[in-house]
């Protein structure tokens, strides 16, 4: 029997335009909130290894660290087909950095004991695409990050990852911790009866001190990791424009544009 | 007084628009231009629980509710009008005749199939000659040896005509009877007639203006017969029955007019923002402006009006003059909205590659299914002058 544990999170809607609050260095998360959008691959995959049949899953656990409103991203979660929820809150959390997350996140997934976690490759609004990575630190298992292929076989699983030029083959042994490209999978849409069930299924709401989690390690008290200022990023300048009116001297200005940055 | 959306219809609001956009959107157009029913689409939303939002679970619905469905529509047609019709009629016209006043073994033998848009429904009210007057109408079934023998004609017929369509549920004169006044006047009847029964035969569509993607047939009967069983509800309440089913209906095709109205102000405002002329913007022009404002109120004002309908029939309260009212409104928000987002478009909105020039086919007939717009009045004035 295997259990999967997916680490989700709640970010600011798409459509809603991010800023940091220069008061606190920290963004300003208010209006419309989501799931993170690839948190749902996260899910997807972790339900297409239980439908498959490729690892004997028992039960998907979906886990978030996160304020109050959180709990919207996990009935989402629990709607797209998670079994149950955990959600870690906490005053004390507000400002933890990634390696803060990381580490309440590890502290939660040792309570569970799971065969693999599984994450999303990116926040949509932190972006650090490092959360996964510091998880499995704290946990002392393998992590791999972009991942967009998983087969299995036994307690190994052979991973296809994404680099930077072309792609990585790896193996590794369960227990472990996976961050998952978007390109894994499409993820599927909740029905209509997933999406009214989902406050039906269990969730559980932790505190720090529920959890055993040492408080001086998260948020504002545990950060490393310091805002200090922000700018705007410098603006492009602006192209060459080539108009094309004889074909052929286009082409001679291109090739020779290409061969004065001796790219040709 | 909360008049915010219940978190499960934000959800489903979500969800549905997601679903519109990434699959109902890329082949919104080439539907419309090759009058292809989305039979995938109708697929995949009946996997969703899409095709039988309203209905309870025991007979293989999602156990909505009428805002939510109303949401689901709204959200279907702000991308396009022919698969949300398709979606709208299955459900307030296909399978609600068969909920509200079917027998057991007909619910037990239809539902589930319909509510999992494995089968389409539908409701043959119009003919040639009684559309408005739907009472005028000159269908005919004689029962005779525990058999119904049907013969007649009936007209602008969504959904009964698709691969997947399973049956119609007509109405048709089943005998004379006397009213209060002691005039003698035709018995109406409803009943189920499925596809392939013998001289029920389904004709070519129509060429229409819009809702192209959409099935719409003429249906002819002659000889065609069905068992006695097939009544659907008490006989010669076909007439109490249908204007029920009309009644419910109006908060669907109001949810239509709505999104149209959306989906239009959408595709104008981001026009309006990257097209250029006179050196910027054509949305720094006040006249611009002034229709996005008054498309942008309209909109919110009818949207109001049809979640309004919508939650008075959840909460079992009378909607019937809500919902006359919400079609009324929408229907002709529909026409004007999708008019000013062509205009706002100029020449690109009478081109095909536009949504909107597909948006101002769509939308006229809003004004004019499932009871005009002068019926709508009538209803309402009705209920004021009363
Ligand atoms: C009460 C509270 C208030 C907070 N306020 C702030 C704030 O003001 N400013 C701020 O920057 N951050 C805040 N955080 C969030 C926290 O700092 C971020 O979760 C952390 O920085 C993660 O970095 P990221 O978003 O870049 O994740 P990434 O590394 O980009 O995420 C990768 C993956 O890790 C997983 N993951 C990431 N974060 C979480 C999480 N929280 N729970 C579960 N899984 C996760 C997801 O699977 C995600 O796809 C707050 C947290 C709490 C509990
Ligand atoms: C694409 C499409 C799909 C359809 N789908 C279905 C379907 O699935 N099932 C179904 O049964 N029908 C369907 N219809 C038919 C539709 O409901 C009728 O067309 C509509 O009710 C109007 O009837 P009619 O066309 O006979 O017009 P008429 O009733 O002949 O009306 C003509 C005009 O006279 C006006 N008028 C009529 N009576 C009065 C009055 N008393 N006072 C003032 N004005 C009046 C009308 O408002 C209208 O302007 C569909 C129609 C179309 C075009």
């Amino acid at each position: 029997m295997t259990k999967i544990v997916v680490l989700v999170k709640e970010v600011p809607d798409a459509a809603v335009q991010k800023q940091v609050d220069s008061s606190t260095g920290r963004l300003d998360r208010s209006g419309e909130k989501t799931l993170n959008p690839f948190d749902t691959h996260a899910i997807e995959a972790a339900l297409q290894l239980k439908e498959s049949g490729a690892l004997d899953v028992d039960e998907v656990v979906a886990v978030t660290v996160g304020p109050s409103s959180a709990v919207k991203a996990l009935h989402k979660a629990v709607s797209l087909g998670a079994d149950r929820s955990i959600h870690l809150t906490d005053d004390a959390l507000v400002g933890s950095d990634v390696v803060g997350t990381g580490y309440a996140l590890a502290e939660l997934i040792k309570r569970e004991s799971p065969d693999l976690v599984l994450a999303g490759q990116q926040s949509d609004d932190g972006q650090s695409y490092a959360v996964g990575a510091a998880v499995a630190e704290y946990l002392g298992w393998p992590g791999l990050t972009q991942v967009i292929k998983l087969d299995v076989d036994g307690q190994t699983l052979t991973c296809e990852r994404q680099a930077e030029y072309g792609y990585d083959t790896v193996k590794v042994t369960l227990p472990a911790v996976i961050s998952v490209g978007d390109a894994i999978n499409e993820p599927r849409y909740p029905s209509l009866k997933a999406i009214m069930g989902a406050k039906k299924k269990p969730l559980e709401s932790l505190s720090l001190g529920d959890a055993e989690i040492d408080a001086s390690k998260v948020g504002e008290a545990g950060r490393k990791a310091v805002w200090t200022g922000s700018q705007e990023p410098p603006a492009k300048a602006a192209g060459e424009l080539i108009e094309d009116e004889d074909t052929a001297e286009t082409v001679e200005k291109i090739v020779a544009w290409l061969d004065d940055r001796k790219l040709i | 007084m909360d008049l915010d959306l219940p978190d499960d219809a934000l959800e489903l609001r979500k969800v549905v628009r997601d679903f519109a956009v990434q699959e109902v959107a890329p082949v919104a157009e080439e539907l419309d231009r090759t009058k292809a029913f989305p039979y995938e689409l109708v697929a995949k939303m009946g996997e969703l629980g899409w095709m039988g939002i309203p209905f309870p679970e025991e007979v293989g619905g999602a156990g909505g509710t009428t805002l939510q469905y109303a949401v689901a529509v709204e959200e279907l047609t702000r991308i396009d009008s022919s698969v949300a019709i398709t979606m709208c009629a299955h459900t307030s016209l296909g399978t609600q005749p068969i909920w509200l006043f079917g027998d057991d073994a007909q619910k037990a033998e239809y539902l589930p199939d319909l509510c999992a848009g494995k089968k389409l429904g539908a409701f043959g009210l119009t003919e040639p000659e009684a559309g408005s007057d739907a009472g005028a109408l000159k269908t005919r079934a004689s029962l005779d040896g525990g058999t119904w023998t049907i013969d007649g004609s009936k007209q602008f017929i969504t959904n009964a005509g698709t691969d997947i369509s399973g049956h119609v549920a007509i109405t048709a004169i089943t005998g004379e009877t006397t009213d209060a006044k002691g005039r003698t006047r035709p018995e109406i009847s409803n009943l189920i007639v499925p596809n392939g029964t013998p001289g029920y035969e389904i004709g070519e569509p129509y060429r229409k203006m819009g809702w192209n993607a959409s099935d719409t047939r003429p249906l002819s009967f002659s000889g065609a017969e069905v068992p006695e069983a097939h009544l659907l509800g008490p006989r010669g309440q076909g007439f109490k029955q249908f204007m029920r089913i009309l009644d419910g209906g109006r908060i669907g095709v109001a949810a239509m007019g709505l999104g149209l109205a959306q989906g239009a102000l959408d595709e104008a405002a981001a026009y309006a923002k990257s097209r250029n002329a006179f050196g910027g913007p054509i949305a720094r022009f006040g006249q611009i402006q002034a229709k996005i404002a008054d498309m942008a109120t309209e909109i919110e004002a009818a949207r109001l009006l049809v979640y309004r309908a919508a939650a008075l029939k959840d909460a079992g309260r009378d909607f019937s003059l809500t919902a006359a009212q919400a079609k009324l409104k929408t229907g002709r928000l529909a026409v004007k909205a999708s008019e000013e987002a062509v205009q706002i478009h100029g020449g690109y909105g009478y081109i095909e590659e536009y949504p909107v020039c597909r948006f101002y086919r769509d939308a006229k007939i809003l004004t004019i299914g499932e009871g005009t717009d002068e019926v709508q009045q009538m209803v309402i004035s009705r209920a004021v002058l009363a």
